[in-house]
């Protein structure tokens, strides 16, 4: 102690290299103390799986013949818009857009069926989508108009990048008023019928690794099944968030933006979602490797969900009016056991991130690692710190004179 | 001929303070079993009742429920849940009425116990990836 990645890589290379999940290295810690599990254990695989709508892919559809300025122009794949304003055959796939056509609230709730992170499933399925495009003629993009089938493997690039991932923490959703309301965080019933949170946990990557202290720019992630790269911090990453004396956020704090070659990544971890009431969604993979370099980072690793508290929110007036007022925190231990006390009321709680999956993440990291099929990247630069006064802003109106 | 029927009733909101089973027990013979009630998410009465009566009550029964705007659903119908679709969230089994729906503590897995299920549908809406399908 300390070790360097540079050592560690050096273990995996020769299979000697010792990985456990965010899981199992709680048992270990409480077994054999810091000190001797900080010596034994080489990196800690984490892991996420939910709805992060802040997710989208770059795609390069390829030059026709004659040649089609996309760009500034109109396009939908599946009958979903996509974001036309770069260059003449790059398109952005958003995992919130939805067809023109599709009612959205009108029938309320809308049920949102098929929306941008079901066109990204369909793709990574590796199925046939319908483009169809329409723009203005120049000199040298001629072709106005195209209706045809594309498919991933024969475009050019398809690139998942996604702005915002892997939130560090998050509300825990409840509903006060007297009807029932569809949200981003699922369908909660009236008069605190239910409980709704979205979070891994003890094994969710920014919770084993508060500070930032590994998990930088350039970390080679699990992502979408495949292998992909923390490219930034995430949009609203908010390190200056209230913290516990253990370091970890009590409320939505760091995020991450990703990326990863989409042709190597799985439907089965990149799933098309559907909010009632809300809108269309993708729900993501993400697991991220942990090298054990102090004993600091070790202990962090070691987190369990019953360290781990969240701000409860009504979503029927606080949440909407950008209140700031929570009632209460829970920890995720509490959240797990099925049932919290909220305002004196005993309310059942359900997660819309999945701990089975996020689980089966943490173990397929390990397994690559452990194969030898997975090194570990040294991060070229910082995330923003709790030292770097970066914070969340709101937007506040100001008239147009 | 006596007949026993699991029907599924819908009330909506209008009626979920109107005597419609009293109604339908006094002037039509008809034998109701709650099997299960519960409020919708949309705040509609939901009752799982089994009906018996004399084939031609039963009948007379069943058109004075869809007059007065009670929407029957006969049992018969079937939820099943697509495993590959499943991610095992956890979003349904808040809104399941009758348990079937529930989270393993020891693997984080939803089951679905299917001998449980209702079929109301209340699932088939609610659930992100939409696993949950609803066969007639």
């Amino acid at each position: 102690m300390p070790k360097t990645i540079a050592e560690i890589n050096e273990n995996i290379r020769k299979g000697k290299a010792v990985v456990v999940t965010a899981e199992e290295v709680i048992g270990i810690v409480e077994k054999k103390g810091v000190e001797k599990a900080a010596k034994e254990v080489d990196v800690v695989t984490t892991g996420t799986f939910g709805p992060m709508c802040s997710s989208g892919a770059f795609l390069n559809l390829g030059h026709t013949a004659p040649r089609m300025k996309i760009g500034g122009g109109k396009a939908t794949l599946n009958d979903v818009p996509v974001y036309t304003g770069i260059a003449a055959v790059d398109v952005y796939l958003g995992a919130t857009a939805m067809p023109d056509d599709d009612p959205r609230n009108k029938n309320y709730p809308g049920s949102f069926d098929y929306g941008g992170g079901h066109v990204i499933e369909d793709l990574v399925a590796g199925k046939d989508i319908k483009l169809v495009a329409t723009t203005y003629g120049t000199d040298c993009y001629p072709r106005k108009k195209i209706e045809t089938l594309i498919n991933l493997k024969d475009i050019n690039e398809a690139t998942l990048f996604n702005p915002r991932n892997a939130y560090q923490n998050y509300n825990i959703a409840v509903n006060l008023s007297d009807k029932t309301i569809y949200t981003y965080m699922g369908v909660l019933k009236r008069n605190l019928g239910n409980v709704n949170y979205s979070t891994s946990g003890q094994l969710s990557p920014l919770f084993n690794d508060p500070y930032y202290l590994t998990i930088g720019v350039g970390t080679k992630i699990f992502l979408g099944g495949g292998i992909g790269y923390v490219s930034w911090y995430g949009t609203q990453h908010n390190p200056s968030a209230l913290r516990s004396d253990n370091g970890v956020p009590r409320r939505g704090a760091g995020t991450l933006a990703v990326i990863g070659d989409l042709k190597q990544m799985k439907p089965e971890w990149l799933v098309g979602t559907s909010m009632v009431g809300y809108g269309s969604t993708l729900t993501v993979g993400i697991g991220i490797p942990i090298p054990v370099l102090s004993e600091e980072i070790l202990s962090y690793t070691a987190v369990k969900d019953e360290d781990i508290f969240a701000p409860i929110i009504d979503y029927s007036e606080v949440y909407p009016q950008r209140k700031p007022d929570i009632l209460g925190e829970v920890s995720y231990a509490e959240l797990k056991s099925g049932k919290i006390e909220v305002m004196g009321k005993e309310v059942p709680t359900a997660s819309l991130s999945s701990y089975y999956k996020a689980t089966q993440i943490a173990n397929t990291l390990k397994e690559w690692i452990n194969k030898g099929d997975f090194q570990l990247t040294e991060a070229v630069a910082s995330l923003p710190g709790t030292e770097d006064g970066v914070n969340l802003k709101p937007l506040n109106d100001r008239p147009i004179e | 001929m006596a007949v026993t029927k699991r029907v599924v009733l819908h009330f909506p909101r209008s009626l979920v303070d109107q005597p419609i089973m009293c109604r339908l027990a006094r002037e039509f013979n008809i034998d109701f079993n709650i099997l299960k009630a519960s409020v919708t998410p949309k705040e509609e009465g939901l009752l799982v009742v089994e009906l018996t009566g004399e084939s031609k009550d039963y009948k007379l029964g069943v058109k004075y429920l869809e007059k007065s705007g009670v929407q029957l659903q006969p049992l018969s119908q079937d939820v099943i849940r697509n495993e590959n679709r499943c991610t095992h969230c956890g979003a349904c089994v808040v809104l399941c009425p009758t348990e079937a729906l529930i989270v393993d503590p020891a693997t984080r897995k939803v089951n679905f116990v299917h001998e449980k299920c209702i079929a109301c549908g209340i699932c088939v809406t609610a659930c992100p990836p939409r696993a949950m399908e609803i066969r007639f």
